[in-house]
């Protein structure tokens, strides 16, 4: 899908906040493709492949760059700042890849304080000789100068809670493929969906392109880890008792991990018009527990072992709690 | 007192910063590599059921994901109690062979080369892969793409994911291969085999056959005189996926040699209050500071120390030319930095022989891929090398496998006193008194750290060829004075 | 201490609702903290709705449905049940007292009851203090 450009080439910004740098090599593991890519756009900012420094950012005119992809939550100052500095300077700002949509893995930290983290990282962990109790501060100053790190923020944040974000593109990371669909669709110049829209994705949920067997039988009597069951490799995960967050999490991935013989765990977000996906896969799985007395249903739930990092394993920052109250 | 920024550190994996103190003398005072993220892996897994965690550990990196799958892998396997059957162990050796193939591949090309076949002081918008490809061809750029995109698919094959790989499950892996798979495989690996083979030619051929490069790799201010370590197997052979870890000293004597669940006696952290990252060290002799030398307890981890760490290597072309570079080079060990990139292309060679090899036995295609589980043991170490350094993983877990605490010492975090000290050393040996601070100067100091492959960054041409840098030199009250700017 | 609890309570209309009305007509005192949402069944109650509510403020959230074996649709207060305990466990790793989230049986005659339910609920919340679920998670500036 070559894309035909008959205005200048675009200018492209590729950013990452608390990221795990999986999103940048989806950009290049479009292998052969990039060609396309880069035959239709200039990379002006990609600081995984690229030497532009911040202050290159901060001298461009603003708007100057069309497609900015930022990838990775806002975990501290820096991202924060280099979010509302890419907003500034860019046209369109897309939420790429499942951190900057709803704060991704990174955002399970939501699960406790910044200093419960600290503590564990600096003082606890039993490698660590810290009997000074020496933790990393935003500022110090050593015998030459003083020098500086980013504030490590409270809380981990989705893009879109401190910037006006265009699209969404899901995933983690996005299938390199939607990544080319999105890309010629914006280079070609044709309308763009609208506003805030959910891009690089389907409008379905993972149970409709699963190519696993599956039955309209879905009650469950216990729920299994997925270690404590043989998997027979073709039947579906929920019907042999093990959760697979297919139901509730948008397809577009080709549901690469049950092919694998995992089940999915919702990297790809909540389907269209659900904006949390834990709580509706919370009900499916309500609907599901197979019993009506008080203590049955006990017995299922307590084999549910961990449901908030489950459910939300992906989502946990733009989900409608957000973190845990401390 | 100047300060200069570097700000951000560029073609690495993650986020990095330099600062360098140049005193009135106009000499290097110190220069510091700050790391200036955390994200809390080793306090929000847990609570999480132990067996998810080799899928959420690989979001530590997209780079190298499959080395937390596997180490996690191990660790989980441990808290099971469990032994995978060979079949299991053979497949995710097979798939960790590919993953190294695919980045030590992307590393020298795109990071590396261009600095040796292009320059290290050349034009700067030549100094990438384009101009790696001017000077030697468009087909072999091709290649490059292609044979990084077979490692990828071999990955997705047998990992799941492309990326951030789910393979492994508690005593073992969840998809087998079959016959039509593997015959693939071999295939492949008989490309990745000729290619890396080809690669260490064209390292020789431009490299070794310039006198100032090798100059530069033996005398440029680069070297580090460190403890090495790596995992060896049962023939003190370097291994990426099992054995045990082996330190030798900075005269090539070994240290210590251990196994996984014996790292707490030997490795210990430090926290300094101006960089989010720890500093790992040798418990036994203690940290002295931030010194190199035979007292000191800065240890590297990296392609270079595993070669040194070992006897040699377990395949006979990876052999050949670990003996070749040792003969060269002047003898065990090697402290010469720049000499990483040559023991990368060592293991390029090793990953594809071994690659092949796994293939080619028999039991790859084998059914057995679980091994039965016990009681919860409730604890699990597993160590594997990853492409940056020696990687640990430790779980806790209660009685039902939810896991209570986690301690990680992650690959390049080996390496983070190394990688301060050699940025400051390379930056005190070519900043001096009346120096003229050029492009190609702070290329240099950034070579220092590219040796240690923090990252790999795009293996291709997106690259614009210009390696943009903001030099702003700041007088004692922080204000600019002079500004330089490499566009 | 000035904190006045807001409950909001979801009943269902066939059984729960009628007795929270029987608890007016008899012109019942209760406590004036519950804001009553009105639903078919308690089955048609989600996760999302209790936690939307307290992300929007709420100190507590009460779910009213039909005695078990007499849902006017056969099955829906099982089924509410189940996401019930499903949700309790979940409030729990979420940090979110138990007290706050609660689900009770009313039938149409039973507006008695439906008062006690309320004054007792609002008494153990005002005891357990207003929640702390934020509204928004915390955007803290740059410098």
């Amino acid at each position: 899908m070559t894309p035909e450009p008959v205005k200048p080439k675009l200018k492209l910004a590729v950013y990452w906040g608390a990221a795990c740098g999986g999103c940048c090599v989806s950009v290049l593991d479009t292998h052969e493709k990039l060609l396309d890519i880069v035959a239709a756009a200039d990379p002006v900012f990609w600081p995984i492949a690229m030497d532009i420094k911040y202050k290159d950012v901060e001298n461009m005119p603003d708007q100057s760059i069309d497609l900015t992809l930022f990838n990775g939550a806002i975990r501290n100052s820096e991202n924060k700042h280099m979010a509302e500095l890419l907003r500034k300077k860019s046209k369109i700002l897309v939420a790429y890849g499942a951190c900057a949509y709803m704060g991704g893995i990174p955002g399970l930290a939501n699960f406790f304080s910044k200093s419960e983290i600290f503590n564990r990282a600096y003082l606890e962990t039993e490698s660590t000789n810290n009997p000074e109790k020496t933790v990393p501060v935003h500022e110090f100053a050593v015998p030459e100068g003083t020098i500086e790190i980013p504030r490590m923020f409270n809380d981990v944040l989705p893009l879109n809670l401190v910037v006006d974000v265009d699209y969404y593109i899901p995933g983690c990371p996005p299938q390199s493929e939607r990544l080319i669909e999105v890309f010629s669709l914006v280079a070609s110049g044709a309308e763009l969906p609208p506003k805030g829209s959910v891009v690089g994705a389907n409008d379905k949920t993972n149970c409709d392109e699963c190519k696993r067997k599956k039955s309209d039988n879905k009650l469950v009597k216990k729920f299994y880890r997925p270690w404590e069951i043989q998997d027979d490799k073709e039947t579906c995960f929920i019907e042999q008792g093990v959760i697979c967050m297919g139901p509730a999490t948008r397809s577009g991935c080709g549901v690469r991990c049950v092919e694998g013989n995992s089940p999915c765990r919702g990297c790809y977000g909540p389907p269209p018009g659900a904006s949390d996906p834990g709580a509706k896969m919370m009900a499916a799985i309500g609907t599901m527990i197979d019993a009506n007395k008080p203590e049955e249903i006990d017995e299922i739930i307590e084999s549910i072992v961990d449901p908030a990092g489950l459910f939300y394993r992906f989502s946990l920052p733009g989900s409608i709690l957000g973190r845990k109250v401390l | 007192m100047k300060q200069i920024s570097i700000d951000p550190i560029t073609r690495l994996e993650g986020h990095g910063k330099i600062e360098i103190f140049v005193n009135d003398d106009g000499e290097v005072e110190n220069a510091y590599f700050q790391v200036p993220e955390l994200r809390g892996f080793e306090k929000f897994c847990e609570g999480r059921p132990v067996e998810e965690l080799p899928s959420i550990v690989t979001k530590i990196c997209g780079v190298c994901p499959g080395c937390h799958h596997m180490a996690s892998g191990k660790a989980v396997d441990a808290v099971f109690g469990a032994d995978p059957p060979p079949t299991a162990k053979k497949i995710r050796e097979l798939f960790y062979m590919a993953h190294f193939v695919h980045s030590h591949i992307a590393h020298f090309y795109a990071l590396a080369a261009p600095d040796f076949v292009v320059g290290p002081t050349a034009n700067p918008a030549e100094r990438n892969i384009l101009g790696v490809i001017s000077k030697v061809g468009l087909q072999i750029g091709s290649e490059v793409i292609k044979q990084r995109r077979i490692a990828q698919e071999i990955q997705a094959l047998i990992g799941g994911h492309q990326t951030h790989v789910i393979m492994n499950t508690p005593g073992g892996v969840k998809k087998g291969i079959t016959d039509e798979q593997r015959d693939d495989i071999v295939t492949k690996a008989e490309g990745f085999v000729e290619f890396s083979k080809f690669s260490i030619q064209l390292f020789k051929d431009v490299v070794l056959g310039n006198k100032d490069y090798v100059e530069l790799i033996l005398n440029g201010p680069y070297s580090l005189v460190l403890h090495s370590m790596g995992l060896v197997d049962g023939n003190n052979k370097v291994n990426f996926y099992d054995g045990k870890v082996r330190v030798v000293d900075t005269k090539g004597k070994e240290l210590y040699k251990y196994g996984p669940d014996q790292y707490l006696d030997y490795v210990e952290e430090r926290v300094e209050p101006w960089t989010y990252l720890k500093f790992p060290y040798l418990k036994k002799i203690g940290w002295k500071g931030f010194i190199d030398g035979q007292e000191s307890g800065v240890y590297h981890a990296t392609p270079l120390s595993r070669l040194n760490a070992a006897d040699g290597m377990a395949t006979p072309v990876a052999q050949q030319e670990y003996d070749f570079m040792y003969k060269t080079l002047g003898g065990k060990p090697v402290h010469a930095t720049l000499a990483m990139h040559w023991a990368r292309l060592i293991e390029l060679i090793y990953s594809a022989e071994h690659c092949l090899e796994l293939a080619k036995d028999p039991d790859i295609t084998g059914k057995d891929l679980r091994a039965p589980l016990g009681k919860i043991v409730g604890e699990g170490v597993g160590i594997v090398e990853a492409q940056r350094g020696t990687l640990t993983h430790h779980y806790w877990t209660d009685d039902r496998g939810m896991v209570r605490k986690v301690n990680l010492i992650v690959g390049t975090t080996n390496n983070h006193a190394a990688i301060c000290m050699s940025i400051k050393k390379a930056a005190q040996g070519l900043i001096k008194k009346g120096t003229e601070i050029t492009e190609g100067t702070l290329n240099m100091i950034e070579m220092a750290f590219r040796a240690y492959d923090p990252c790999f960054s795009c293996a291709t041409h997106s690259l614009p060829g210009q390696m943009k840098m903001l030099l702003n030199i700041r007088d004692h009250q922080g204000n600019i004075i002079s500004s330089f700017e490499r566009k | 201490m000035n904190f006045s609890p807001t409950i909001v309570a979801f009943l269902c209309n066939w059984c729960a609702y009628t007795g929270a009305d029987l608890a007016g007509t008899s012109r019942l005192h209760y406590a004036p903290n519950i804001r009553i949402i009105r639903i078919m069944c308690s089955g048609r109650i989600e996760p999302t709705f209790i936690l939307k509510a307290f992300k929007e403020g709420a100190d507590g959230v009460l779910i009213c449905g039909c005695h078990p074996g007499d849902c006017h649709y056969q099955e829906g207060n099982y089924k509410c049940l189940r996401r019930f305990k499903l949700l309790e466990k979940f409030i729990a790793q979420m940090g979110i007292e138990k007290e706050r989230l609660r689900l009770e049986w009313i039938s149409a005659s039973e507006g008695k009851q439906f008062a006690e339910l309320v004054n007792e609920m609002t008494k153990t919340i005002l005891q357990i203090g207003p929640s702390k679920v934020k509204k928004t998670l915390e955007v803290e500036p740059v410098k």
